[in-house]
């Protein structure tokens, strides 16, 4: 039972400090929609990520988990609130940031290997010196032999690894997942997060990783913001001590992970009822 | 005594019933596509024997409705002694070039506007509604005003096959730019890419599908175009052709310069789909059609 609450110990939700890699302080965003109405898609959300930081995001569907991705990248300006990346205000898009969507974003008309290269061609390197840290890591993706295919020719999983070359190669400081693993089958999800935490420890980026499936993210994880449902707000923050490295396969079996995972899915349940009932509601 | 393994006589027995089924199906689809080109010739085999007969016994007139054989004669005399304007393979080398130069023209210029207009929402809101109405005018009619502009000379055939190109690869252009993934261009921006980058690598690449398919009609509006300049008025050309023998009454005429059309159409869109397959050889191997 101590070893329980040493593992998922709740964290009091306070101003973010100065020099996390990224900081959102008492941020509300409203937008107009089409037809003209206001719409509050998060209020009063405050949220930091220190530096090598894991952090995850759960929260009931529609609640604004992926507007919390998009305020880091500068695509979303807050209405009220700031944003700072590496202790600066956010203008635009950082060099610093990179971003792994849930649909499929790679390029279908270019190679793997065009596609890994994408970023440091848009950032002025030359090709040949492009094309060789482009091969460096679809190696280290274990997609060596494929390099010539086109994204219509690789299974889901294959897609997905070089998204996470394409991703990684700029060397990004920080990290946002939108769901990335969410239309893998079972067996690849769990190859895909162990990939994922190994390039991770490696590069010491900084993650903010949003989900809905709360075991992954409590696996993944340093950290693990629970948000209410619509408009969002973070309920509770958890930071999970589970020691590292951890093996995605075995971790699921492990009593302290099932712990933390109960103690959490406690906090998570209402906000997803709330959620379903209201989607109800308006037909959403 | 001998032991036998009836695991491996099973799995050898199995593999040879494989290969039988295999040379099997091979030869049904063999047999199959000989059945579909066989079935295509007959068709037409008996469509110009009943035409042939039909002129031959007067159930069909071949003073309106022409003749297999007098349309051949036609096109033969043609390519042997000339036409009455000069040699066959200068009209379909004029028609041909008024048709390419419009078609290049009204192509690139469509794209790029379909580009500009699809990358731009102010200019699309206010133009849009300009697009629409000149799109609803008979653009054939603007054939006699580019002939009282531009003359009797090649610039009228040319305009008129332009704004028949222009407003079909426009249209695409724009809805094709319009269709690029919202994902793929956020991904390009946060990997770094700027504005114009965005529009060369991404955006035009993914309009490129809707662009070639608007290729392959617009490639015969050109021709129309061509064809409709030179039948209102011109000193050469496949539409001068069809013209005089229309007043000639020359039945054999217009149809032999019709088929010349067709084969110079079906040959140059022959030259666009190979073009289409190396432009876009990234896409999936669609479901072909059997025997083309």
């Amino acid at each position: 039972m101590q070893l329980q609450t040493m593992a998922a110990q709740k964290l009091s939700p306070a101003a973010p400090p100065t020099d996390a890699a990224i900081a959102i302080d008492d941020v509300t965003l409203r937008f107009v929609t089409p037809d003209g109405h206001m719409m509050t898609a998060i209020r009063d959300f405050t949220m930091s990520v220190a530096r090598g930081e894991f952090a995850c995001v759960v929260g009931p569907t529609g609640c604004g988990k992926s507007t919390t991705l998009n305020l880091a990248t500068g695509l979303l300006r807050p209405t009220t609130g700031n944003v700072r990346v590496m202790g600066n205000p956010v203008t635009g898009i950082s060099r610093d940031i990179g971003f792994v969507f849930q649909a499929d974003a790679l390029f279908p008309w270019r190679s793997v290997i065009d596609n890994v290269a994408a970023g440091p061609l848009y950032r002025g390197t030359p090709r040949a010196e492009a094309l060789d840290r482009a091969r460096d890591w679809i190696a280290r993706v274990g997609l060596a032999r494929f390099e010539k295919h086109y994204p219509h020719q690789l299974s889901g999983g294959m897609r997905k690894r070089v998204a996470l070359a394409q991703t990684f190669i700029n060397q990004p400081k920080i990290l946002l997942m939108d769901e990335p693993f969410s239309a893998l089958d079972m067996q690849t999800r769990t190859a895909m997060q162990d990939e994922l935490l190994e390039l991770w420890s490696e590069q010491k980026s900084s993650v903010v990783f949003v989900t809905h499936d709360l075991e992954e993210a409590v696996a993944l994880a340093d950290k693990v913001y629970v948000l209410t449902a619509g408009p969002g707000t973070v309920k509770s923050v958890y930071r999970i001590d589970l020691p590292r490295p951890r093996v995605m396969a075995d971790i699921r079996y492990d009593p302290n992970f099932i712990e933390i995972a109960k103690v959490i899915w406690n906090d998570l349940r209402e906000e997803v009822q709330l959620g379903q009932s209201r989607a109800m509601q308006t037909g959403h | 005594m001998t032991a036998i393994s009836p695991a491996a006589d099973k799995g050898a027995q199995r593999e040879t019933s494989i290969a039988v089924a295999e040379a099997r199906a091979r030869a049904r689809l063999r047999r199959r596509y000989a059945l579909v080109i066989g079935l295509r010739l007959a068709i037409l085999v008996v469509f110009l024997a009943l035409w042939e007969l039909g002129a031959d016994y007067n159930f069909i007139d071949p003073f309106f409705f022409s003749s297999p054989s007098g349309i051949w004669e036609q096109i033969w005399s043609w390519v042997t002694e000339g036409t009455s304007q000069g040699p066959l393979w200068l009209q379909i080398y004029v028609t041909l070039e008024e048709t390419f130069l419009g078609f290049v023209i009204g192509a690139l210029g469509g794209i790029a506007a379909g580009i500009i207009l699809g990358r731009n929402r102010l200019l699309a809101d206010v133009f849009s509604i300009y697009i629409k109405i000149a799109n609803s005018v008979p653009r054939v009619v603007l054939g006699s005003v580019f002939i009282i502009a531009l003359g009797l000379g090649m610039a009228s055939k040319v305009a008129l096959a332009v704004v028949m190109v222009f407003f079909v690869v426009f249209a695409n252009a724009f809805q094709g730019v319009r269709e690029a993934d919202r994902a793929m261009i956020a991904n390009a921006q946060i990997l770094g890419a700027s504005p114009w980058q965005i529009t060369t690598t991404v955006i035009i690449p993914s309009a490129m599908s809707w662009i070639l398919a608007s290729l392959h009609v617009s490639f015969g509006f050109a021709l129309v175009g061509a064809v409709v300049g030179e039948f209102l008025g011109a000193k050469q050309g496949m539409g001068l052709l069809i013209s005089t023998a229309q007043g000639a009454f020359n039945a054999n005429g217009v149809f032999a310069a019709m088929i010349i059309l067709a084969v110079m159409a079906l040959v140059v869109e022959f030259i666009i789909t190979r073009f289409e397959n190396y432009v876009v050889k990234w896409r999936p191997a669609p479901f072909s059609e059997q025997g083309t």
